[in-house]
C-alpha cells in the first residue's frame, strides 16, 4: 500500500478537541475525487481529553476494509508520540506539529519525519482559544490536501457547504487550510510518492454509517414505535430515526406525530415497551448493545413463547461487563442465538455494510411479524458508527410490509373458533389477532404454560405441543431469512473455505484476493442469518479447509455452526481477532498461512 | 392455576347495561385465588364499574404482570385481549401497547410485590410517563405465591404468620404516587365495594396513569392477629378522606346533594366526579394537603382511604410524544414510508 490510491493515513489527535469535521472533511474530498475511501474512527470512551485517532485508507481497488499498514502517521497528540512513531510503516512518513518538539529517542531512520508547527500558526493568525483550537484540525487538514495532491477546489466546494451560512467561519476556516498547505508546499516533498489522484469510481456510491441506515431501514419499513435506552454504540441509531421522523413522519395539518419514540428508565423497559406495542400490532424496534441484550433476557423469552414480533438492533461492542464500550466486536452471537432460559431460538441477522443494515433492517420486521418472534439485527460498533463507502440505496415503492397472519373482524367471522397458538397450516406459524377486536377473537397472553388454544397448562403433552411448534416455526425461518454470500474463486469448490460474518466480509474478501495473487484459491462465505440456511452446510460439506473468520474470543460463530449443523468442531479452524479494533486482511492472511501443511500452493 | 370457563348462561330477568350487556358479559374464567382472597372482591368491583361505565370490552386490554394479583386479570372481561407478562414489568409492556394503539382502554393489574419491589422503577416511570391506563395495585403486604414473605408494603412491626416482625420500613404506593407527579391517586379496600366501584369508574374515565392502591387482604397468609393488612385491622382502621361519585357523561350533575360540601372534577371524556370530603378543610385536587393527610393519618395509626388527589389537566403519554388522534396501528402504510422518490432525494446528503 504504497503508491497512487493506495495508502493509508492516521492521524491522532485529543478527543473533544473537534478532529471529527477535519478528518470528514478529508474522507470526503477523497469521495469526491472519485477515488474509494473508508474512515475508521478509533475512539475513547470519553468526552473530552483522551487520544483518539482516524485511519483514512484510500484504495482505488475499492478495498475498504481497515488498513493493514499505516503509510502516513499525524501525530498531533504529545502524549502518544511513542506509539505514534512506531506506527509508521518502514518507508513511510511522520507529520508532527512541532510547536511542540519530538522526543529524540524516538526519532527512526526508516522514516521521513515532517514537523510543522500548527499549534502556533493557529495561535498567531486567531485571537480566542476556541478557534485556535478548532481550526488547528482544519489546519492540518490543509497540509494534508498538500500532501497528497488534493484538488482545493473540492474543499472549497465543502466548506462552502458547511459553513456557508456563516461567512466569518467560512473565512477563518478558509485561511486555516489555506496556511497548512502553504506550510506543507514550503517542505518540498509535495506532493508524497503516495497521494490521490482523480478517478471515476464512487458515483454511485455514498459515504454513510450503519446506525443511520438502521435506522432508515425502521422508518421504511413502517415502524411507528422505538423504545430505548442510551448506550454506546447504538444512540445513534434512535437520533438518526428521530430526525428521519421529524422529516417524513408529521402530519402535515396538525403537525402530529406519526411515529412515537420512548427514551425508557432502562434496556428491560424499552425491551417491555416494543412487546406491547409488537403485541398491540405496531411494528417497534429497539436499539441497544450487549449490557442491554444482558438486560432484556427475560423479555425476549417471553415475546418468543408468546409469539410476538419485535425487532432488536444490537450494535455490538466489546464486552464482557462494560468492556470496552468503543470498540467493536462480534461476541453478542451466542447470547442472541439463545437468548433467554429455557428452551429458545431466535433469528439474528448479520449485516456486513451500511447497505445491509437498511435492506436487513426492513426484512428484521417483515420477518418478525411474519413469524411472530423477536429478530435480531446484530450490527457492531464499526458498522454502526463509521462511515462506509457503499453503494446507494434505492427503494421499490411496490413494497409492502408483511404482517403476517393476522385475522381481522372478517376473517373471524369466518372461522368456527379462534385457538391463538394453533398450527392450522403444519409451518408453525398460528394466526394472531390483535387487542382491539374482542368477541371471539380475545385470547389471553401468557409468559406461564399455555396450550394451543393460549389456556393455562401444566398438562405435559399440551405444553410440548406449543413448544415443538415454536421450534418448527424458527425452523422454517432458516430458508426465509436471507441466504449467504459465496464469493468463489472458480467454478469448483476452492481448496481452502473461509466462513465469515458481518463486518469482517471486506477484510475476509481482501484476503483471499491477497491469498490468491500469493497461488492459494479460497471461497468466502458470509453468513447473513441464523438459523443457517442449507447452503453452510454445503459449503462445509465441499472444502477440505475451512476456517471460521470472526471477532470473539471464544469462535462463537464456530460454536453455533458445530452445533447446529452437527460438524465436528475441529473440522473448522477459527481465526480469531477480539482486540476491539476492525479486522484487517492481514491477521487473515497470516492466519490462513500458518495453517500450513493444509494450505495448497 | 387451572383456568375454568364459567358457563355462558344468561338469567332473562338480568339487567341490561347500556351496550345491552348484563353483568356476567363482563366476568371472566372461574378464580382460582384461595376462598375469601381479597383480590376476588377487586374482580368483582371491577366488574362492576365496567359494567356500570358500558365499557365496550373489545376496546379494553388487560395487563399484568406476576403474582396473585396479576392472574386476576384472567377472571373478568374475557371478551377482552389480556396480556400476563413478566414479573414487575406491566408497566412497560402497557406503555408501548397504549403507544402503538391509544384507542385502548389500558387495565393494569399489580401487586405490591409486583410494583414496589422488582417492579418499583417500571411504576414509577409510568407515572411520570402518565400513561393513559388505570393502575390497581393489590396490596396485601405479603407474597403470597411464595408462601408469606413480607413484601416492601409490609408496616413497620406488622407480624407475619409465623410471628416474626417486619423492620423495615415500608413504601405507601399512595405517597410515592403522589410524589412522583401523579394525576390520579386512591387508596380504597377491598371489602368496601361502596367506595371502591365509584373510584374505579372515575380512574377508567381520568386522562392519565390513575392509581388505585387497594388494600386486599390475603386470607391464606397474612390476615392473622398481629398483621396490618387483615381484614380486621384496616376495617378498624380506615380512614375515608373524601367520598367519590362517579356521574356518567349522559347523566345530569345534581350538585351539592345533601349537606355536606361537595367539589365537582370534571372528567376528560365529560362525565364527572363529585368528591365529598369527610375530613375538615380537605382538598383533593391539592397534591400537598393530600400528602400531609397521608402522612397524618399514618402518624395516628389510621389507613387514609378515599379519592385523595385528583388533577385532570396534566398531561399524559400521547400528549408527551405529541402523536396523531388516529392509533399508530391504524396509519397507513402510504403515510409512514416516505417512498422511493424521498430516497433518492435523501442520498444526495450522503455524497
Amino acid at each position: 500500500m504504497n503508491g497512487r490510491n493506495d495508502f493509508a493515513v492516521r492521524i491522532g489527535t485529543v478527543n473533544g478537541t473537534g478532529s471529527a469535521s477535519a478528518n470528514g472533511l478529508l474522507m470526503q474530498a477523497i469521495f469526491r475525487m472519485g477515488v474509494p475511501v473508508s474512515g475508521k474512527n478509533i475512539f475513547p470512551s470519553n468526552i473530552q481529553g483522551l487520544p483518539t485517532w482516524y485511519e483514512i485508507r484510500v484504495s482505488g481497488a475499492g478495498w475498504t476494509a481497515r488498513p493493514s499498514a499505516i503509510d502516513l502517521v499525524v501525530a498531533l497528540n504529545p502524549a502518544t508520540h511513542a506509539q505514534d512513531v512506531a506506527l509508521v510503516r518502514p518507508g513511510g512518513v511522520l507529520l508532527y506539529d512541532s510547536t511542540w518538539p519530538l522526543d529524540a529517542a524516538l526519532h527512526r531512520d526508516d522514516i521521513t519525519i515532517l514537523g510543522i508547527p500548527f499549534g502556533q500558526l493557529c495561535v498567531q493568525a486567531f485571537e480566542r482559544d476556541r478557534d485556535r483550537t478548532l481550526l488547528r484540525n482544519i489546519c492540518y487538514a490543509g497540509a494534508l490536501a498538500a500532501l497528497l495532491d488534493l484538488e482545493l477546489g473540492v474543499i472549497e466546494t465543502l466548506l462552502t457547504e458547511t459553513y456557508g451560512k456563516k461567512p466569518h467561519l467560512l473565512a477563518a476556516n478558509h485561511t486555516a487550510m489555506q496556511m497548512g498547505y502553504d506550510a506543507a508546499q514550503r517542505l518540498g516533498v509535495c506532493p508524497l510518492p503516495f497521494h490521490v489522484a482523480r478517478m471515476d469510481r464512487t458515483g454511485d456510491a455514498i459515504l454513510i454509517d450503519g446506525n443511520t441506515a438502521c435506522a432508515l431501514g425502521a422508518l421504511y419499513a413502517g415502524a411507528t414505535v422505538g423504545a430505548w435506552y442510551p448506550i454506546t454504540p447504538a444512540t445513534s441509531l434512535m437520533e438518526a430515526f428521530k430526525s428521519f421522523c421529524e422529516r417524513y413522519r408529521i402530519d402535515p395539518v396538525t403537525k402530529r406525530h406519526r411515529y412515537a419514540i420512548l427514551q425508557a428508565e432502562d434496556e428491560l423497559a424499552a425491551a417491555g415497551i416494543v412487546i406491547g406495542a409488537g403485541w398491540a400490532g405496531a411494528r417497534a424496534f429497539t436499539n441497544t448493545s450487549g449490557p442491554g441484550i444482558s438486560l432484556m433476557q427475560e423479555f425476549i423469552g417471553l415475546a418468543y413463547y408468546t409469539d410476538i414480533p419485535a425487532v432488536f438492533f444490537d450494535v455490538q461492542r466489546c464486552g464482557p461487563a462494560t468492556g470496552m464500550p468503543t470498540r467493536t466486536q462480534q461476541a453478542d452471537l451466542l447470547s442472541l442465538a439463545y437468548a433467554s432460559h429455557g428452551d429458545t431460538k431466535h433469528i439474528v441477522l448479520f449485516p456486513a455494510d451500511p447497505r445491509e443494515c437498511f435492506e436487513l433492517a426492513v426484512q428484521a420486521f417483515d420477518l418478525a411479524e411474519r413469524f411472530q418472534t423477536p429478530v435480531f439485527v446484530a450490527s457492531d460498533l464499526d458498522i454502526g458508527m463509521n462511515d462506509w463507502m457503499v453503494p446507494r440505496f434505492t427503494w421499490d415503492d411496490s413494497y409492502r410490509p408483511d404482517r403476517g397472519k393476522v385475522l381481522d373482524a372478517e376473517a373471524l367471522e369466518r372461522i368456527q373458533k379462534f385457538s391463538r397458538y394453533r398450527d392450522a397450516d403444519g409451518d408453525g406459524i398460528a394466526a394472531r389477532t390483535l387487542p382491539g377486536l374482542g368477541g371471539k377473537g380475545a385470547y389471553f397472553v401468557r409468559g406461564s404454560g399455555h396450550d394451543q388454544h393460549a389456556g393455562y397448562t401444566e398438562d405435559a403433552a399440551a405444553y410440548q405441543e406449543v413448544v415443538d411448534r415454536l421450534a418448527r416455526k424458527i425452523a422454517g425461518a432458516a430458508t426465509a431469512a436471507p441466504a449467504p454470500v459465496l464469493t468463489a474463486h472458480g467454478p469448483a469448490p476452492a481448496e481452502i473455505g473461509l466462513i465469515t460474518i458481518g463486518g469482517c466480509d471486506e477484510a475476509v474478501r481482501e484476503a483471499a484476493a491477497m491469498l490468491d495473487a500469493q497461488g492459494h484459491a479460497v471461497d468466502v462465505l458470509r453468513v447473513r442469518a441464523f438459523p443457517f440456511h442449507a447452503d453452510v452446510q454445503r459449503f462445509i460439506d465441499s472444502h477440505d479447509t475451512v476456517c471460521v473468520v470472526e471477532q470473539n474470543r471464544d469462535a462463537q460463530l464456530r460454536a453455533l455452526l458445530a452445533v447446529e449443523l452437527g460438524v465436528p468442531r475441529d473440522r473448522m479452524h477459527a481465526i480469531l481477532d477480539y482486540g476491539g479494533l476492525p479486522l484487517t486482511a492481514q491477521v487473515v492472511v497470516d492466519a490462513v498461512l500458518a495453517l500450513g501443511a493444509g494450505v495448497a500452493a | 392455576m387451572t383456568s375454568i370457563a364459567k358457563p355462558p348462561v344468561r338469567h332473562p330477568s338480568a339487567r341490561l347495561n347500556g351496550l345491552g350487556l348484563a353483568l356476567r358479559d363482563y366476568e371472566g374464567a372461574m378464580s382460582t385465588l384461595c376462598a375469601g382472597c381479597g383480590h376476588d372482591s377487586v374482580t368483582a368491583a371491577l366488574v362492576q364499574a365496567c359494567w356500570e361505565l358500558d365499557l365496550p370490552p373489545h376496546r379494553a386490554a388487560k395487563m399484568s404482570g406476576i403474582g396473585c394479583s396479576s392472574k386476576t386479570t384472567a377472571y373478568f372481561l374475557k371478551q377482552s385481549h389480556g396480556f400476563n407478562s413478566v414479573h414487575g414489568r406491566m408497566p412497560s409492556v402497557t406503555s408501548g401497547a397504549a403507544a402503538a394503539n391509544r384507542g385502548l382502554i389500558c387495565i393494569g393489574i399489580s401487586g405490591d410485590g409486583d410494583s414496589l419491589s422488582i417492579g418499583l422503577g417500571q411504576l414509577s416511570h409510568a407515572i411520570r410517563r402518565n400513561v393513559d391506563m388505570l393502575y390497581v395495585l393489590e396490596n396485601n403486604g405479603v407474597y403470597g405465591l411464595t408462601k408469606g414473605q413480607f413484601s416492601a408494603s409490609a408496616d413497620l412491626g406488622s407480624r407475619s404468620k409465623r410471628g416474626e416482625a417486619n423492620e423495615q420500613a415500608p413504601i405507601d404506593p399512595v405517597l410515592l404516587a403522589l410524589a412522583l407527579g401523579a394525576t390520579f391517586v386512591a387508596r380504597s379496600f377491598s371489602g368496601d365495594k361502596q367506595q371502591l366501584v365509584p373510584i374505579l369508574k372515575a380512574g377508567l374515565a381520568h386522562k392519565g396513569l390513575a392509581l388505585i392502591d387497594v388494600i386486599s387482604p390475603c386470607v391464606s397468609f397474612n390476615d392473622h392477629e398481629g398483621s396490618t393488612k387483615s381484614y380486621a385491622f384496616t376495617r378498624a382502621h380506615e380512614v375515608e378522606a373524601v367520598h367519590a361519585d362517579f356521574i356518567p357523561l349522559r347523566h345530569a350533575i345534581t350538585v351539592g346533594e345533601g349537606s355536606e360540601p361537595v367539589q365537582v372534577v370534571q372528567l376528560h371524556d365529560g362525565s364527572s366526579v363529585r368528591l365529598r370530603p369527610t375530613a375538615d378543610d380537605y382538598d383533593p385536587t391539592d397534591r400537598d394537603s393530600a400528602y400531609a393527610h397521608v402522612r397524618g393519618c399514618q402518624a395516628r395509626g389510621e389507613i387514609a382511604t378515599g379519592l385523595l388527589f385528583v388533577d385532570e389537566t396534566g398531561k399524559d403519554m400521547h400528549d408527551f410524544l405529541h402523536t396523531v388522534e388516529t392509533p399508530l396501528i391504524d396509519l397507513p402504510y402510504e403515510q409512514l414510508c416516505p417512498g422511493a422518490a424521498a430516497m433518492d432525494d435523501l442520498m444526495s446528503r450522503y455524497r
